[in-house]
């Protein structure tokens, strides 16, 4: 009776986690390591394997080598890191506006909410779409505006200068949604007590935001931060979609990894330089990440 | 005090009204341009509103591209992707939140450290094996690799954790099969969890840009993402096309969040942890 419960127990485990276990090795695992020997090895995924005429062609760390000692590679880390240096400040500025802005109880404020929250619906492809078309220079709703008040604005995705500040905006719009509604989850969680009392003692709203709201929800800060340069690592559809067309930008000006993946793999069939590359990227975000881990103990404050 | 009363709502309204101004920039210029002719795109000073409304483009995408098909493929692949996903997510999590086993936390161990690993690297040996297997350009390899989401099944088995055992006992004592208890205890008791996970589920997969891009290259085959792209790789200039498409493909999205808004904010929320 007991054993064939047991047994009935184990056929039910096996069951259950047949599906997710199948993928985990299909799509994860396996690939993980296939991913890693191929990085050691030259192949364009298409000549059949041959170890004799050397094909795939085992060149060991020689990817990482090249990949390293190209100029190429250390301008596309540029660009990701200008597109950080411009977007972080941008994106927490804007949605801790958001979240603000969306922490009263005002008349109208659910029409608000819809509208903040359009583009986090909306496709990257439709929303790069559309922002190719608001940043073209003669044409765009934007330099009409700029010209509106005198500005003359720049030629944005046509201008090595200004293309990447061009998907920077793009990117903000299509991510203070998300990352207000993150910030509001943490606003709402404070304490209105701790306000009230600071208010009664005299606090004025500059020492009222410095010394409690940011403190509190230091930890919310914390993971946006995180989150933003990880996906600022894997920029990809709107870099795509608003750069295209040529190669990424005017010379190249808004390369960065995926899209460098992408090309290598799939235009130029390097696949184990890509797939080098691709684990540059995971040693990148992971390095920044731990980073970040270790120095959130500054910054970050944690009720106990 | 009377002045504060005032001033807080002016400045709210403000900043709101200002903020909210810019961000509706781009769908007031996707639906205006839409409405134009071809001929009115290349207008300066720029036509905030047509001059004269046209409803072509929108028949336009339907003849110079199987937008139709693009639109049933995206419905398509999203639903079953979904539910894919759901079911087997929610199976592993059942056994990993509530039936013990030697290695259970090991396992469960590995299944989250792959949420480690940018999808970059293993796409393109996913790829060489779907193309070895014929798979390249069909639905089975588009959706295939959804049947394993570390994320849902680390939401799920949290939820499922939280279900009392007692409500497992009860149905233990009456006799019930670990299928039954799953499909009448455990699956009810989940519903707010699989519907929020559902909602983003299946937002990822009707957005998807990037896995669409590697595995389909037939016109017929497409999904709406990647039949846009391809449209703008084709009619560069023809915004008044590229838009009508770009708003025919929002409209499912903003449907659902009308009828699922709570989903939609609890789903984003758990979706920052995934980043």
């Amino acid at each position: 009776m007991q054993s064939e419960l047991q047994r009935d127990k184990l056929k039910t485990i096996m069951f259950f986690l047949f599906p997710s276990i199948l993928g985990l090795l299909l799509f994860s695992i396996i690939p993980i390591i296939a991913s890693f020997l191929l990085s050691l090895s030259k192949w364009d995924g298409l000549t059949r394997w041959n170890f004799k005429a050397g094909v795939p062609n085992i060149v060991g760390f020689g990817n990482f080598k090249e990949i390293l000692t190209d100029a190429e590679f250390w301008k596309v880390l540029g660009h990701t890191l200008y597109f950080i240096v411009l977007y972080i400040p941008l994106i927490l500025f804007s949605s801790l506006l958001v979240a603000n802005l969306l922490n009263n109880d005002f008349k109208g404020i659910v029409a608000y909410r819809v509208f903040y929250f359009l583009p986090v619906l909306t496709s990257w492809v439709a929303g790069a779409l559309v922002w190719k078309w608001v940043l073209s220079p003669l044409y765009g709703p934007l330099n009409e505006m700029l010209r509106f008040i005198g500005i003359k604005g720049p030629g944005w995705l046509q201008d090595a200068a200004w293309a990447m500040p061009g998907i920077v905006l793009a990117s903000i719009w299509k991510d203070m949604g998300f990352f207000g509604l993150i910030f509001l989850g943490a606003l709402q969680g404070i304490n209105i007590e701790y306000i009230e009392a600071a208010k009664i003692d005299g606090a004025t709203w500059w020492q009222r935001l410095m010394k409690i709201t940011l403190p509190i929800i230091s930890p919310a800060i914390f993971f946006v931060v995180v989150i933003c340069i990880i996906n600022s690592f894997q920029l990809f559809p709107q870099i795509m979609i608003m750069t295209e067309g040529g190669s990424a930008g005017p010379h190249g000006a808004t390369q960065v990894m995926v899209e460098r993946i992408y090309k290598y793999a799939f235009k130029y069939f390097k696949m184990g330089y890509a797939a080098a590359y691709s684990w540059l990227l995971f040693v990148i975000i992971f390095g920044f990440t731990t980073l970040q881990m270790k120095l959130q103990k500054k910054w970050v404050h944690y009720d106990e | 005090m009377m002045n504060k009363t005032i001033v807080k709502p002016i400045l709210f309204y403000l900043f709101a009204s200002v903020l909210a101004f810019f961000i509706l920039i781009p769908f007031f210029w996707m639906i205006s341009t839409s409405l134009k002719g071809y001929g009115a795109l290349m207008s300066i000073p720029i036509q905030w509103i047509p001059e004269t409304i046209s409803f072509k483009s929108f028949a336009q995408i339907f003849a110079i591209f199987p937008f139709a098909r693009a639109i049933f493929n995206s419905a398509f692949v999203s639903i079953l992707s979904t539910t894919i996903t759901i079911l087997s997510a929610s199976m592993a999590a059942y056994v990993f939140a509530k039936i013990k086993f030697r290695a259970r936390e090991k396992l469960f161990l590995v299944v989250l450290a792959t949420m480690m690993i940018p999808g970059q690297v293993t796409v393109i040996p996913i790829f060489l094996v779907l193309k070895k297997l014929g798979l390249i350009n069909t639905f089975t390899g588009l959706i295939a690799p959804t049947i394993f989401n570390a994320f849902a099944i680390f939401m799920l088995r949290q939820y499922i954790k939280d279900i009392p055992d007692d409500f497992i006992n009860a149905a233990v004592m009456d006799g019930a099969s670990y299928f039954r208890i799953f499909r009448s205890v455990i699956m009810p008791l989940s519903v707010p969890i699989i519907m929020t996970l559902g909602v983003i589920t299946f937002m990822g997969a009707w957005n998807d840009y990037f896995w669409p891009l590697i595995i389909l290259s037939d016109k017929t085959k497409m999904t709406l993402s990647l039949a846009l792209s391809q449209l703008n790789g084709q009619y560069v200039s023809k915004y008044n096309i590229l838009m009508a498409g770009s708003l025919l493909s929002m409209i499912p999205i903003i449907v659902i969040y009308i009828f699922a808004q709570k989903y939609f904010t609890s789903g984003l929320q758990l979706g920052g942890i995934k980043g």
